[in-house]
């Protein structure tokens, strides 16, 4: 049995799954369930001044039979009195003394105000803050959530406020609905945030009635833009979370956020530079109880690979996330197709024909007397786009192909010259 | 289907025994199914389709919610797509060529119930799928399709869209052909075919029923009134065992037998009956599980080769062992034993198989002595049907034994004006007689007439 627990920035928790600050967090008694099921923290249903809610607030993107690739929101941040859910928070961290119970803030930019929420918050005994300096819909409006999240001075500023007064640590979750996020997650390290929180959800519309042409979901007619998150998110995430990750100027603890639906996705988080997880999509869409094969796949992961902690994977394969130009434009892969394990559902040489680099014939197998698809290895570029489409595990592998040349990247290259 | 204690079916249910076995796709079901269909290229399915339905094209509209377009693509390709989505041995074509089906995959797409969905669709909804071509584009050829049956259909409805002049002429009421009065209820409900005429006539297709060739209309008044003529008529009755015994009051003609379950008002005269049935094809499988489900007691499938050669698919003789029909193999029917009038009893001989015939079936030889006689109420014949033979010398056709002789990589007759299609061409152990070889093989001579046509034009 690996070791789960994880320290993020000083927060300690049991295992690295926590359920992001959203409605599966609204309240004690969810809350309480979550950690019953088995998830090692919670980040609470953002706190801040009184807000009133729409109905019809949630709409999912499906693919095929697939449900909810992505999901998206228009619920703002709890509807429901500071008081109670303060009250709920003490509760719930008496039950639950090992949990972890983050506090998430909204406030507008003022810093007495702010000063007012940090206080009231931690006294109810959380083990730390998070910044919501994301939310897209509804409170950008009022210039919180990613109103901040998307101006670098600002997100220095309240992250500054915050700490003059936190005596917790404090995370600061930022928004994707920006060109570079390196540059608020500097900000926020610069004014003083002990981790940083990404990512938030994406600016969306998840689409419009074909009979009613309205947009989905509608509020009596109209709609506006929602925060977007789910399986659909994650490799954007995950870039944003390498991207911070291997910024010395950022240089901070990360809480990984964005899409993450299983115990895989949360190592590719961890690999890439993640101290912890944050789930949200995942537990909507079945339960708490979800969170018990992410911890029996990571342990079973640690274990098959004779890690002895999660937090020895933290970061790993951080250094093998670079730029373009330091690519070896030397290295070369090939297609190679294994008849044996082939269909002939033909789907590579179409998609190589139409839409690639045309490296693949349908031959005649001297083999099966089928028609198979066969790689021209020295016209296949390496794309990868027939094993991607490919329905057939090992049917199709991309194999090195060893060259002479040395290693030469794009910027060695435009060094010479 | 029986009532597992007492072995037979209570009176009451026969009506429910030929409803549709398979049931309907439900519609998540249908979604599913269709989003697991990889849309190959190059499609095998589309290959083993004998009308060349583009079947990856069809199910990919079904899982975009697009079915209209999804009926259209079946029937366009296939007239009577939506029958044979129910009577196609699928194993053996679509769903036996589907990639999924190796053993690096999982199980082949249900295509023939996916087709079925996407039909159901259409008939449901009672739209229009095709139609004619404006006045302006029609052609000036007269065409008369003899048989309402797939082939018959399958030609008027190209020649129809292709904006020829087309009439039918059936000798039956209704049209279809087999479909409509030949397949078993359970497998093909008569709304089925029935649709799909309905298809054909809002083209503007005449449709003459009731109009038997030879009787009430001449080969030669048609040839006269017509461009051309597209012989459609398939096979006639069964034929005669020639044993003692045939003309006694129970012995039946599975077409006939079969036809009636489709007509008329479900009898109850097989009700604790023993029954035997001549003959191991899909008609005598039809035949054997008509006569459980209306209530006999016994029904014997008597063949006097095995199951090795017998002509009936898997499914069916699966089918026709989970509706309780028992199978004798190797036995003959050697006459039939009366009493006032009445059949009591066959007696049959035992065979055993010697040399491969010319189609390399081993031919069965008759076990001298091993005669015996086993009591029955009913004998149903199901030993293939018989030619049309008198139609073909109407019409000065050249055949061989009953079978249009046609010209090479044609549908045309020895005379010019007459082409044939479907089970009245069948012979010679080809192909089998399936119903979707049928509807293209009237696609393919509706384009042999156009292209005809079209010349003579210019």
């Amino acid at each position: 049995m690996a070791d789960l627990r994880i320290n993020l920035a000083g927060i300690t928790s049991p295992n690295p799954f926590w359920l992001a600050s959203a409605p599966p967090t609204n309240s004690g008694y969810q809350v309480q369930r979550a950690f019953e099921a088995g998830w090692g923290g919670a980040v609470w249903k953002t706190l801040g001044d009184p807000i009133m809610n729409v109905s019809s607030r949630y709409a999912a993107l499906h693919l095929g039979s697939q449900r909810v690739l992505g999901l998206n929101n228009i619920e703002l941040i709890t509807d429901r009195p500071l008081e109670v859910n303060l009250r709920e928070i003490e509760e719930t961290k008496k039950r639950f003394p090992n949990h972890t119970i983050i506090g998430s803030l909204m406030m507008e930019p003022n810093r007495e105000k702010w000063h007012e929420l940090v206080k009231a918050t931690e006294a109810a005994g959380v083990d730390g803050l998070e910044l919501n300096f994301g939310c897209p819909h509804g409170m950008a409006e009022r210039g919180m959530g990613s109103a901040v999240g998307q101006q670098p001075d600002m997100v220095r500023q309240q992250t500054e406020w915050v700490k003059e007064v936190a005596q917790t640590p404090v995370i600061v979750k930022l928004t994707p609905n920006i060109t570079d996020i390196r540059f608020t997650a500097r900000a926020a390290r610069q004014g003083g945030a002990d981790a940083v929180s990404m990512i938030n959800t994406i600016n969306s519309l998840i689409g419009v009635d074909l009979d009613a042409w309205l947009p989905i979901p509608h509020v009596d007619g109209k709609g506006a833009h929602g925060g977007y998150c789910g399986p659909a998110v994650k490799p954007i995430a995950l870039n944003m979370v390498a991207e911070c990750a291997r910024d010395p100027l950022v240089g901070i603890p990360i809480s990984g956020i964005g899409g993450i639906s299983t115990w895989k996705d949360a190592v590719e988080f961890l690999l890439m530079g993640a101290s912890g997880v944050q789930v949200c999509t995942a537990a909507m869409h079945h339960g708490f109880r979800i969170v018990e094969d992410m911890i029996d796949g990571l342990n079973n992961y640690l274990d098959q690979k004779g890690i002895a902690s999660v937090q020895d994977i933290v970061g790993k394969a951080v250094h093998t996330y670079s730029d373009w130009g330091n690519l070896n434009l030397n290295y070369k892969v090939a297609a190679r197709v294994n008849e044996e394990i082939c269909i002939n559902c033909n789907k590579c040489y179409i998609a190589c024909e139409d839409t690639s680099h045309q490296s693949i014939d349908l031959v005649t197998s001297t083999l099966s007397g089928k028609t198979v698809p066969v790689v021209r290895e020295d016209d296949c570029v390496g794309c990868n786009l027939c094993s991607i489409v490919c329905p057939v595990e090992g049917a199709i592998t991309m194999v090195e192909i060893p060259t002479d040349e040395a290693s030469l990247t794009w910027n060695q290259r435009q060094a010479k010259n | 289907m029986t009532d597992k204690k007492s072995g037979t079916i209570p009176l009451t249910d026969l009506s429910r025994h030929f409803a549709e076995v398979v049931p309907a796709l439900k519609p998540k079901e249908a979604i599913d199914e269709a989003n697991r269909c990889l849309y190959c290229y190059d499609a095998p399915c589309i290959k083993a389709c004998p009308t060349g339905i583009d079947i990856p094209s069809f199910i990919q509209k079904i899982a975009t919610g697009n079915l209209y377009g999804s009926a259209k693509t079946i029937m366009d390709a296939n007239p009577v797509g939506a029958s044979c989505s129910r009577v196609c041995p699928t194993s053996e074509l679509c769903e036996g060529a589907c990639v999924l089906n190796g053993e690096a995959a999982s199980q082949p797409i249900m295509i023939g119930r996916l087709q079925r969905h996407a039909t159901d669709w259409a008939i449901t909804n009672r739209v229009s799928l095709f139609t004619a071509p404006p006045e302006t584009e029609k052609i000036n050829n007269k065409v008369a399709i003899i048989g309402a049956g797939p082939a018959g259909l399958s030609a008027a409805r190209e020649l129809a869209c292709l904006g020829h002049e087309v009439t039918v002429y059936e000798a039956k009421p209704k049209g279809g052909g087999l479909n409509t009065y030949g397949i078993v209820s359970f497998r093909l409900p008569q709304e089925i075919p029935l649709w799909e005429v309905e298809q054909v006539e809002s083209l503007g297709v005449q449709f003459r029923y009731g109009v038997r060739v030879g009787e009430d209309i001449t080969a030669q008044e048609l040839i006269d009134t017509y461009d051309s003529v597209v012989l459609a008529v398939g096979m006639s009755s069964v034929p005669m065992l020639g044993i003692p015994g045939e003309e006694l009051d129970g012995v039946l003609d599975a077409i006939a037998f079969v036809e009636d379950t489709k007509t008329k008002p479900l009898s109850d005269a097989l009700l604790g009956k023993t029954v035997a049935v001549i003959g191991a094809g899909n008609t005598a499988i039809d035949a054997a599980t008509c006569s459980k489900r209306l209530g006999a007691a016994q029904v014997q499938m008597l063949y006097r080769r095995t199951d090795k050669e017998m002509t009936a698919y898997d499914f069916e003789y699966e089918f026709a062992k989970q509706d309780g029909v028992e199978f004798r193999w190797l036995v003959a029917p050697k006459r039939i034993i009366g009493e006032n009038g009445r059949v009591i009893a066959i007696e049959l001989t035992r065979m055993e198989l010697g040399e491969p015939d010319h189609k390399g079936r081993k031919s069965p030889v008759p076990i001298p002595g091993s005669e015996y006689t086993i009591p029955v109420d009913y004998v149903i014949k199901a030993i293939g049907q018989k030619r049309h033979t008198q139609l073909l010398e109407a019409f000065d056709i050249a055949h061989h034994h009953g079978i249009p002789v046609l010209s090479e990589n044609s549908y045309r007759t020895s005379h010019p004006k007459v082409f044939a299609a479907g089970d009245f061409i069948f012979g010679g152990g080809k192909t089998d007689a399936m119903v979707v070889d049928a509807a293209q093989q009237g696609k393919r001579v509706a384009h042999e007439i156009h292209a005809v046509t079209s010349k003579k034009e210019r």
